[in-house]
């Protein structure tokens, strides 16, 4: 069978070209590299895997955010080890730690700053709930200010349950149909 | 030179001063129009180069209110002495920050937490509740869980949820051991 890629001689080419347009829907060369898919699946896909966290470390939960990117429990496994410490360069910000309100405004400036699409993890109590900073300089929860996508109980929370938020967000992440809510915002504004 | 000594020198400069010992820490008590000499004093002459810390302390009820507590010592912890000063509402401390250069965030501290103000101080802003917070938390008059605060588009504080939580005493439940959260 004669495909584009086949062209051997100029006296073939006028030929070649008419067969490679006949026969242009199969090429042994390239079939089992083509995935029939949709546009949202296939960014989806791509998001899920290459999530960058903004650390956000303020209190103990950092230690363990620290201990989840080495080597030993290895973030990158699931494609989220570039901790960028720029927010316009940032995924998901993984707010590691207790917030008291004189932070709090940092915190919202930085998410502000990110670029969407955006995500949050609430790692531990303290960022959650206040944890157990029932106060007057402690904001009681992140998601007062932010919106969260994923909580994770414990004080601190082990690595492996750091993973298993990433794990959860990443599904998340799988079900969103970007280009379906870009059309719809647009729509509105 | 010694704690005691140095107590013994303040008392001997300034007629208004008195002193306490107690367990071999030696305190002075000054009246407000003495505190800046008694403190260039220590400084330049007792040679007293380092403060710990300042703090402050509130007596609400009793007259005058609040009280200063200025630790002071030499750099090779050989005397420390403490300098206390009690100060009433509405009165202005006169800074130390130009003696120690450590006492500026003290002073602030004492300030965003208690509220007492230093005149001559020269960067006298909040240093750990964010700026325009209207309340000092450390008063005895303010309340455990906070009081909530609001500066549109800047920033809030939320009154923390204390109802059952690990840390609320029990009051009135008797005798000071069943009141104790612990005691639940």
């Amino acid at each position: 069978m004669v495909t584009a890629t086949d062209t051997t001689s100029p006296q073939d080419t006028a030929e070649s070209a008419k067969t490679a347009l006949t026969h242009a829907a199969y090429d042994s060369k390239i079939e089992g590299n083509i995935i029939f898919t949709q546009v949202d699946a296939a960014v989806n896909w791509m998001r899920k895997n290459s999530l960058w966290p903004m650390p956000m470390g303020l209190a103990c939960c950092a230690i363990e955010l620290m201990a989840t990117a080495s080597s030993r429990f290895d973030i990158s496994r699931f494609g989220a080890e570039v901790m960028r410490f720029s927010p316009r360069q940032s995924d998901v910000m993984i707010v590691a730690g207790t917030v008291t309100y004189k932070m709090a405004l940092a915190v919202k400036r930085v998410w502000d700053q990110m670029p969407e699409p955006k995500w949050c993890i609430a790692m531990g109590a303290c960022a959650s709930s206040g944890g157990m900073y029932r106060s007057y300089a402690v904001l009681q929860g992140i998601d007062q200010l932010i919106p969260v996508d994923v909580y994770i109980s414990g004080c601190p929370p082990r690595p492996e349950a750091l993973i298993e938020g990433l794990m959860k967000l990443q599904k998340k992440v799988e079900t969103e149909q970007p280009t379906k809510t870009q059309k719809v915002e647009t729509a509105d504004a | 030179m010694t704690a005691q000594k140095a107590a013994e020198q303040v008392l001997k400069k300034f007629s208004s001063a008195t002193s306490l010992e107690f367990r071999g820490e030696h305190s002075v008590t000054v009246s407000l129009q003495d505190f800046r000499q008694v403190m260039e004093f220590c400084h330049a002459d007792l040679g007293l180069n380092f403060m710990i810390d300042a703090s402050s302390v509130d007596n609400m009820g009793e007259e005058p209110r609040f009280l200063m507590v200025y630790e002071l010592a030499t750099v090779d912890d050989s005397v420390h002495l403490r300098v206390k000063l009690a100060i009433a509402e509405d009165v202005e401390v006169p800074t130390v920050s130009d003696l120690w250069a450590t006492a500026d965030w003290h002073e602030r501290e004492v300030y965003d937490m208690m509220g007492i103000r230093f005149s001559g101080h020269p960067d006298l802003r909040r240093i750990l509740m964010w700026e325009g917070y209207p309340f000092h938390p450390l008063r005895k008059e303010f309340p455990l869980a906070g009081k909530s605060s609001e500066m549109p588009d800047v920033a809030f504080t939320g009154t923390a949820p204390l109802e059952g939580g690990p840390f609320v005493t029990s009051p009135g439940a008797g005798s000071r051991v069943k009141a104790e959260p612990r005691a639940r």
